[in-house]
């Protein structure tokens, strides 16, 4: 399932929804907020996103896990809005009937979600704010 | 043709606003619309990259675009 929401992750509800009795395996990834990044202190993220696409952009993940790997359910889900120290940013869960499957489709989930699905997120410091990665 | 564009992220920054009307004549591709934008915002040429989503899809540059469609500016994402 995926989902974007500005509420709480409930991990372990996400982990939870791919348990299937087929399933040898479960694998899962969960992104959190780190408190400093190069040496400066990150006090929260600001997440936004373009909703509508997004939401398109992840569910052509799940199909494309789908296709390359023999898994059983597949779980994203990505917060939006403030996001303070320690919380997660991101859940993915995947299950499969061997663990190959379910560490190398989870691992292709998170990075290609880093590289194709329209989200931003900014961090703020002590003295100021960053929009990530969108300079060179 | 007047085309409303969705801003996200740092071009929300730049150009200073949450959507941003521009008036292209003609026949209008993702290329042109990036060629108005840049030159009117020259902030926009330093972002690592910039791309065009027409109607929901990442466009390419010579993607048509009508004033129908729904366009928005995808800086650089960093979800995760």
């Amino acid at each position: 399932m995926i989902k974007i929401t500005d509420q709480i992750l409930d991990r372990d509800q996400i982990i939870r929804s791919v348990e299937v009795n087929e399933a040898g395996g479960i694998c899962s990834f969960i992104g959190t907020v780190r408190n400093q990044t190069a040496n400066k202190n990150v006090l929260r993220l600001e997440f936004e996103t373009y909703k509508e696409m997004a939401l398109k952009e992840l569910l052509k993940i799940s199909n494309q896990i789908n296709e390359k790997w023999s898994v059983l359910q597949i779980a994203i889900h990505h917060r939006t809005g403030v996001i303070n120290i320690g919380e997660d940013a991101v859940v993915i869960a995947v299950s499969a009937p061997h663990r190959k499957e379910a560490f190398e489709a989870c691992q292709y989930a998170i990075d290609t979600l880093k590289q194709t699905v329209p989200i931003w997120k900014k961090e703020i410091f002590e003295d100021g704010e960053e929009w990530v990665s969108a300079h060179p | 043709m007047i085309i409303d564009i969705l801003l996200f992220g740092i071009t929300k920054d730049i150009i200073g606003s949450e959507r941003y009307a521009l008036e292209l004549e003609g026949d209008v591709t993702v290329a042109r619309l990036k060629e108005a934008l840049t030159s009117e915002f020259p902030q926009l040429i330093k972002l690592k990259s910039l791309l065009v989503a027409v109607n929901n899809e990442y466009g390419q540059p010579d993607t048509n675009i009508s004033s129908t469609d729904e366009i928005a500016l995808i800086p650089p994402v960093s979800g995760g």
